[in-house]
């Protein structure tokens, strides 16, 4: 596509970008922010959810026992939603508008509704496309929770740091999803 | 200062992602279906580059290995990675350029997360059910690294200097984004 950077120089700016965050602050990751958003929607209907706890190391409990994890973590960054990882996530996605907007690649009007493969395969009901990605966010965001990490935090950063465990969940990502895209989309 | 560095640093990887394609679900499934590897050349060698670099800027002191942040490994790491599989190769999208893809005006990337959304609340709502089982059973003592370099986390192979064996993995990922063909034709 028209302004798409080759692999090359595709390569050296994100490896640029992930090298930066671990020189300067720490590794990249984007899907612990999903659960921060619902956790800040959360404690705006609820008392109980988020709470002071001088016993807690982070200063912060939650009955919920994930919010409650590693010292009240995840609880703190909800109550302070001003913090690194969350404004990160943020500035990210204004990354990306800059890009689009100084001469990035474009997607057509019909991209915007579903990438060319699934237009091929499928046809153009916009209905379709947007039912199934909302359930493949859900298979997402919920299996890069259980992973504790996504294709950034994972494989990127973890196969960065040679963390076994960058390794060990792309090879569970791969070894499925290339037969599942290979299957739906077929190759031709 | 620390915001600033997120709002900078963020930023950067935003453009990164948006400018080599990544917040187009087409090269995604294409990458994944194995007819155009271009993402995958830039991921093997984005990954290589910068792994051999911070090794190397570790062992001369410039980077402070104080700010590595190793993952557990357990055997959900690999189930979690196989459920997001699934969905990554449906959609198109992993959380990060489902996100980013937003700005590019995809109307299915806000879906997208909207279901990301509800996938991670169904999470947090399960997690104190499965916590004690198999599920988070450590493999290899969980937070380990392959080379050494870092106090805090263990390596697999201490026996081998950290930064050749990081050096030496990183260049065959740089070697392989070489190699890799830009298109599959069979």
């Amino acid at each position: 596509m028209n302004g798409q950077l080759n692999w090359f120089k595709g390569g050296l700016l994100l490896g640029a970008a992930f090298l930066l965050a671990v020189a300067l602050v720490k590794p990249i990751g984007v899907s612990t922010q999903f659960v921060i958003v619902d956790g800040i929607v959360w404690n705006l209907f609820s008392d109980t959810v988020i709470k002071k706890d001088t016993a807690s190391k982070s200063g912060y409990a939650s009955p919920n026992a994930y919010l409650n994890k590693s010292g009240g973590k995840y609880a703190q960054n909800v109550a302070k939603p001003l913090n690194y990882s969350f404004v990160f996530v943020i500035a990210m996605v204004i990354g990306a508008f800059i890009s689009a907007q100084l001469g990035g690649p474009k997607p057509t009007a019909q991209d915007r509704i579903a990438p060319e493969p699934w237009q091929n395969r499928f046809g153009q009901k916009p209905v379709l496309r947007y039912v199934t990605v909302f359930l493949a966010g859900v298979l997402v965001l919920f299996g890069a929770r259980l992973a504790g990490g996504c294709t950034s935090g994972h494989m990127m950063s973890g196969m960065m740091q040679t963390s076994l465990s960058g390794y060990l969940f792309a090879l569970g990502t791969f070894a499925v999803a290339v037969p599942i895209a290979i299957l739906i989309y077929k190759r031709n | 200062m620390t915001i600033f560095l997120a709002i900078i640093l963020g930023i950067f990887f935003g453009f990164a992602l948006q400018r080599m394609g990544a917040t187009n679900p087409a090269n995604i499934i294409n990458m994944l279906r194995l007819t155009d590897l271009h993402l995958m050349k830039a991921i093997f060698f984005a990954i290589g580059l910068s792994s051999t670099l911070l090794f190397v800027l570790m062992n001369i002191g410039i980077i402070d290995p104080g700010h590595l942040s190793v993952k557990s490994s357990y055997s959900g790491v690999i189930i979690g990675g196989a459920i997001m599989g699934v969905g990554f190769a449906v959609a198109g999208y992993c959380p990060g350029t489902g996100l980013t893809a937003i700005a590019d005006g995809r109307k299915d990337a806000l879906f997208f997360v909207g279901g990301g959304l509800l996938g991670a609340l169904i999470y947090t709502l399960v997690y104190g059910s499965i916590q004690n089982t198999w599920l988070f059973k450590k493999i290899a003592g969980g937070e380990v690294m392959l080379a050494t370099g870092s106090d805090t986390f263990q390596a697999l192979f201490p026996a081998i200097p950290g930064t050749l064996l990081a050096a030496g993995i990183g260049i065959a990922f740089m070697v392989i984004a070489w190699i890799l063909p830009k298109e599959v034709l069979f």
